[in-house]
């Protein structure tokens, strides 16, 4: 193989920002046939290597890429694409309204005269669909698919195209863990087939399960690449971080303060439809997880306690007094906040500073004459914000929407923790975020827990389950269908919770 | 396989945690976002002096003193629309019933200044109006959840009528309007129409920039999933935008009566609210929402009037002002756009 020329090539590539080298020398190559995993922290660079290729940037002079041993200059997202690359984001890009077959063809639409040839279209993309082995029709709309099925589309699409280098950016950040199989299985075949593939991930059991290669980046430059047979999760982590990280979750607190006092308690909580019928308590200075698969409703049931949704039943008492909270307003005036799993859309202003983003939910509190801002304040309590969280940000003057994953998600955990809330809901704290911001949200999980706020964890990722949680909640089908951790329960272990999550436990019980 | 090149082992670099030129790209980084800041601040700015010094020398009475203050008393109550429109507008909305309610303000203010002795009862009664019809359609928005668009598009045309229903469709004359210096007098010199749009400029700087109710506005128009789950009333946001538009339009009201002496329900305010709606998008403010700034609004407000009395100047025919005007709106919006790509967006 070695003998192979490299389907790609980028050598020598760099880019530079205003202010902001994002890029320093950095050289890699792909081979036909291989799944290359491309790693690194948030801001490491890898999204603007993978921009530049698909020609949504273009690199500073001197470097150069090559397809199959050619020279290219990719100018714009149309040379990519004619170069045979095909990148499928994080945010999908599909055109909701349109049909799968409209959307594969998009810009490349088959035509009689002026007319469009729909039949024909969907002649071509039923084949390749076929090829995917997937069950909809070309005619069906889009969005009437899972995020699953659109990601397909999405695959499907670059087929189209005879694309030779498929780029994906976290392609299973989104899926439940069924249909993270079925796409792994895709995506051997298509390895098998001749594509490269780049693939991001910060999820090291994918990588292991994929990846023929590894190329790690750190700030902007390249750190190495390690063969399948060179992996070890130590090696990678160390590449990444430049450092060990020998106690990556972190647990100082008291992990038996679950005995203590109650903080909030949550009775028969249900909107009728995906939950139903929740109850259970979290105690002081607690770690609480909830656990289940994708579409079990534990964000669904974060957000009828938070008042986010309407519910149909249910009661939630904070120290032992009923509250009402009918939006998320009277949740917050009640030391109960909500951190969402969605931080862009959900979550952060991206227009906005990080200072006013960090001030939005105590602009009230600190202003004088009934609404006239407290600059002085807010500048200060963002700074401290900034040097608390060390959330690397050049002032607090910067728009939210230019900082990278991990801080963004700080900006936001500072706004929550301004409030000074009692009970603290966490729905996927370290989604999208890199392994070093991540041991920082552990360890300000466990130093919540020690002042004594209640923390409840909602995660897919199931070693952060079990790594930080105390007690764990595990959800199936919208209703809380065991626990584990705690006097009386089995265990905290990935194994006990997925066989609660799928109804594995039931089954063998019975 | 084997890994090509150099690459073969696992080249682990020794890591520097920070290298040496850190600080510099953080000087420098500072500096791209305070010269970016400086940009966006300025704005169009340069179109509007541009447009000045073209216009002096094409006629060479622009920048007299007398033809200045013109230029400012015509731009006064687009100015103030345009403040109430920026409100709206930066929460993503839209009103299209200035005009209409100008004029049905108007109307109360000439037919109040008619009642002997208490003539000066038709300023607060405009404004009142003014204010009831911007939370009529606050509280549609809202409320209801009915879009901006739709809404104000009604009351575009209902208040349109209400004007004419309140003199009876006839046009209503004071030649006494006891405040009739608003529109004609001057304070040390400075016409009172550009005090108050200046007054109100101000006014809408405070609340945008230095209370809590402005960066809640902003969050609104940036993202009103995650203002809702913030904890911030959108109603009540929803609710003051429209309420200042509707006030600002029932000022409009005074200032349009006591420059008059009279006002009409037909043809007073017709299509101001395109004129206010252009000097906010050429003042840079985003039509999504979320982005934009008041001294944008007053600058587009200029450069609108000062197109409309520069041209009246050079002699150009009214046709042809209303095509270069329309031009010039597109233009300096698209060269805007141009400058500042990449952030900006409509």
């Amino acid at each position: 193989m070695s003998a192979q020329t490299p389907i790609l090539e980028m050598r020598h590539i760099s880019k530079t920002f205003p202010g902001v080298k994002a890029l320093t020398d950095v050289s890699l190559q792909i081979y036909p046939g291989e799944i290359h995993a491309l790693m690194g922290e948030n801001g490491a660079g890898k999204s603007t290597l993978m921009k530049i290729l698909s020609g949504a940037y273009q690199a500073d002079a001197g470097g150069e890429i090559r397809i199959a041993g050619q020279l290219v200059v990719i100018d714009g997202p149309l040379t990519a694409r004619q170069h045979g690359i095909a990148t499928i984001y994080q945010e999908l890009s599909l055109a909701p309204n349109l049909s799968v077959a409209e959307n594969m063809l998009l810009g490349r639409e088959h035509k009689t005269g002026p007319m469009i040839d729909r039949g024909s279209m969907e002649e071509a993309c039923r084949s390749v669909l076929q090829r995917l082995g997937v069950h909809f029709k070309p005619s069906t709309k889009v969005s009437e698919l899972s995020m699953a099925e659109c990601q397909l589309v999405e695959i499907a699409r670059a087929l189209i195209a005879n694309s030779r280098i498929l780029v994906m950016d976290e392609p299973t950040t989104s899926l439940s863990s069924r249909e993270t199989e079925a796409l792994f299985a895709l995506v051997r075949q298509l390895r098998a087939e001749g594509l490269a593939i780049i693939y991001i991930s910060h999820r090291m059991a994918e990588i292991y399960e994929l990846a023929d290669r590894v190329t790690v980046l750190r700030d902007g430059s390249y750190v190495g690449t390690l063969d399948r047979s060179e992996l070890s999760a130590d090696r990678l982590v160390r590449m990444m971080v430049g450092r060990d990280l020998s106690s990556f979750y972190k647990k100082d607190h008291d992990a038996h303060g679950s005995r203590g006092k109650v903080i909030l308690s949550v009775r028969r909580m249900g909107d009728g439809a995906r939950v139903q019928d929740c109850s259970f308590d979290l105690h002081e200075g607690e770690v609480l997880g909830i656990a289940g698969l994708v579409g079990a409703g534990r964000t669904e049931l974060a957000r009828l306690i938070y008042g986010a949704d309407l519910r149909t039943s249910g009661e939630v008492s904070l120290d032992g007094k009923p509250l009402s909270i009918r939006r998320p307003q009277d949740a917050i005036d009640s030391g109960l906040v909500y951190l969402t799993e969605d931080r862009k859309h959900l979550g952060l202003f991206l227009d906005l500073t990080v200072r006013e983003n960090v001030n939005l939910s105590v602009l009230g509190r600190d202003a004088r004459m009934g609404g006239v801002m407290d600059l002085r304040a807010a500048k200060d309590r963002a700074i401290a914000a900034i040097k608390a969280l060390a959330i690397r940000v050049a002032s607090e003057k910067v728009q939210v929407g230019t900082l990278s994953g991990g801080n963004q998600q700080k900006v936001l955990l500072s706004r929550l923790l301004e409030t000074k809330p009692r009970v603290l809901i966490l729905d996927e704290p370290t989604r999208g975020v890199d392994i070093g911001a991540k041991s920082e949200i552990y360890r300000l999980i466990d130093e919540l827990a020690r002042r004594g706020v209640g923390v409840i964890v909602i995660s897919s990722e199931l070693p952060e389950i079990v790594g930080v949680c105390d007690r764990v909640l595990v959800m199936r089908e919208g209703r809380l269908a065991g626990e584990v951790g705690g006097p009386g329960n089995p265990p905290i272990t990935q194994e006990n919770i997925v066989a609660i999550a799928t109804g594995m436990s039931e089954e063998a019980a019975a | 396989m084997t890994a090509p090149g150099n690459d073969t082992s696992a080249s682990v670099q020794s890591s520097p945690t920070k290298s040496p030129g850190a600080d510099l790209d953080r000087a420098g980084a500072q500096r791209a976002i305070a010269w970016r800041t400086t940009l966006q601040a300025v704005g169009m700015l340069p179109i509007l002096i541009i447009l000045g010094i073209a216009f002096e020398l094409m006629s060479g009475r622009f920048f007299s003193f007398q033809n200045l203050s013109i230029v400012a008393q015509q731009a006064s109550i687009n100015t103030v629309l345009a403040a109430g429109m920026t409100f709206v507008i930066l929460t993503g909305g839209i009103d299209l019933s200035v005009g209409s309610i100008l004029a049905a303000a108007a109307m109360v203010a000439v037919i109040g200044s008619k009642i002997p002795e208490w003539g000066m009862i038709g300023i607060p009664a405009a404004l009142l109006m003014g204010l009831a019809l911007g939370l009529v359609n606050g509280a549609l928005i809202a409320f209801a959840r009915l879009p901006p668009f739709i809404v104000t598009l009604g009351s575009l045309t209902a208040v349109r009528g209400l004007a004419r229903l309140l003199g009876s469709d006839t046009t209503q004359f004071n030649p006494q309007l006891p405040f009739a210096f608003i529109g004609n007098g001057t304070l040390f010199g400075v016409p009172w129409l550009v005090i108050i749009a200046l007054l109100v400029v101000i006014i809408s700087w405070f609340i945008l920039r230095r209370t809590v109710l402005g960066v809640h506005i902003y969050a609104v128009g940036g993202n009103p999933d995650a203002a809702r789950l913030t904890g911030i009333k959108v109603w009540a946001v929803l609710l003051f935008v429209y309420a200042m538009s509707g006030l600002a339009s029932g000022l409009g009201g005074v200032m349009s009566a006591a420059r008059l002496y009279a006002a009409n329900g037909l043809q007073l305010g017709q299509s101001y609210e395109l004129d206010a709606i252009a000097a906010v998008i050429l003042g840079g403010t985003s039509f999504v929402g979320g982005i934009g700034s008041i001294w944008g609004t007053l600058i587009g407000a200029l450069i609108i009037a000062v197109l409309s009395n520069g041209l009246i100047l050079v002699g150009v025919s009214d046709i042809w002002q209303f095509i270069i005007k329309g031009f010039v709106i597109i233009g300096a919006v698209a060269l805007d756009r141009y400058r500042l790509k990449g952030s900006a967006r409509t």
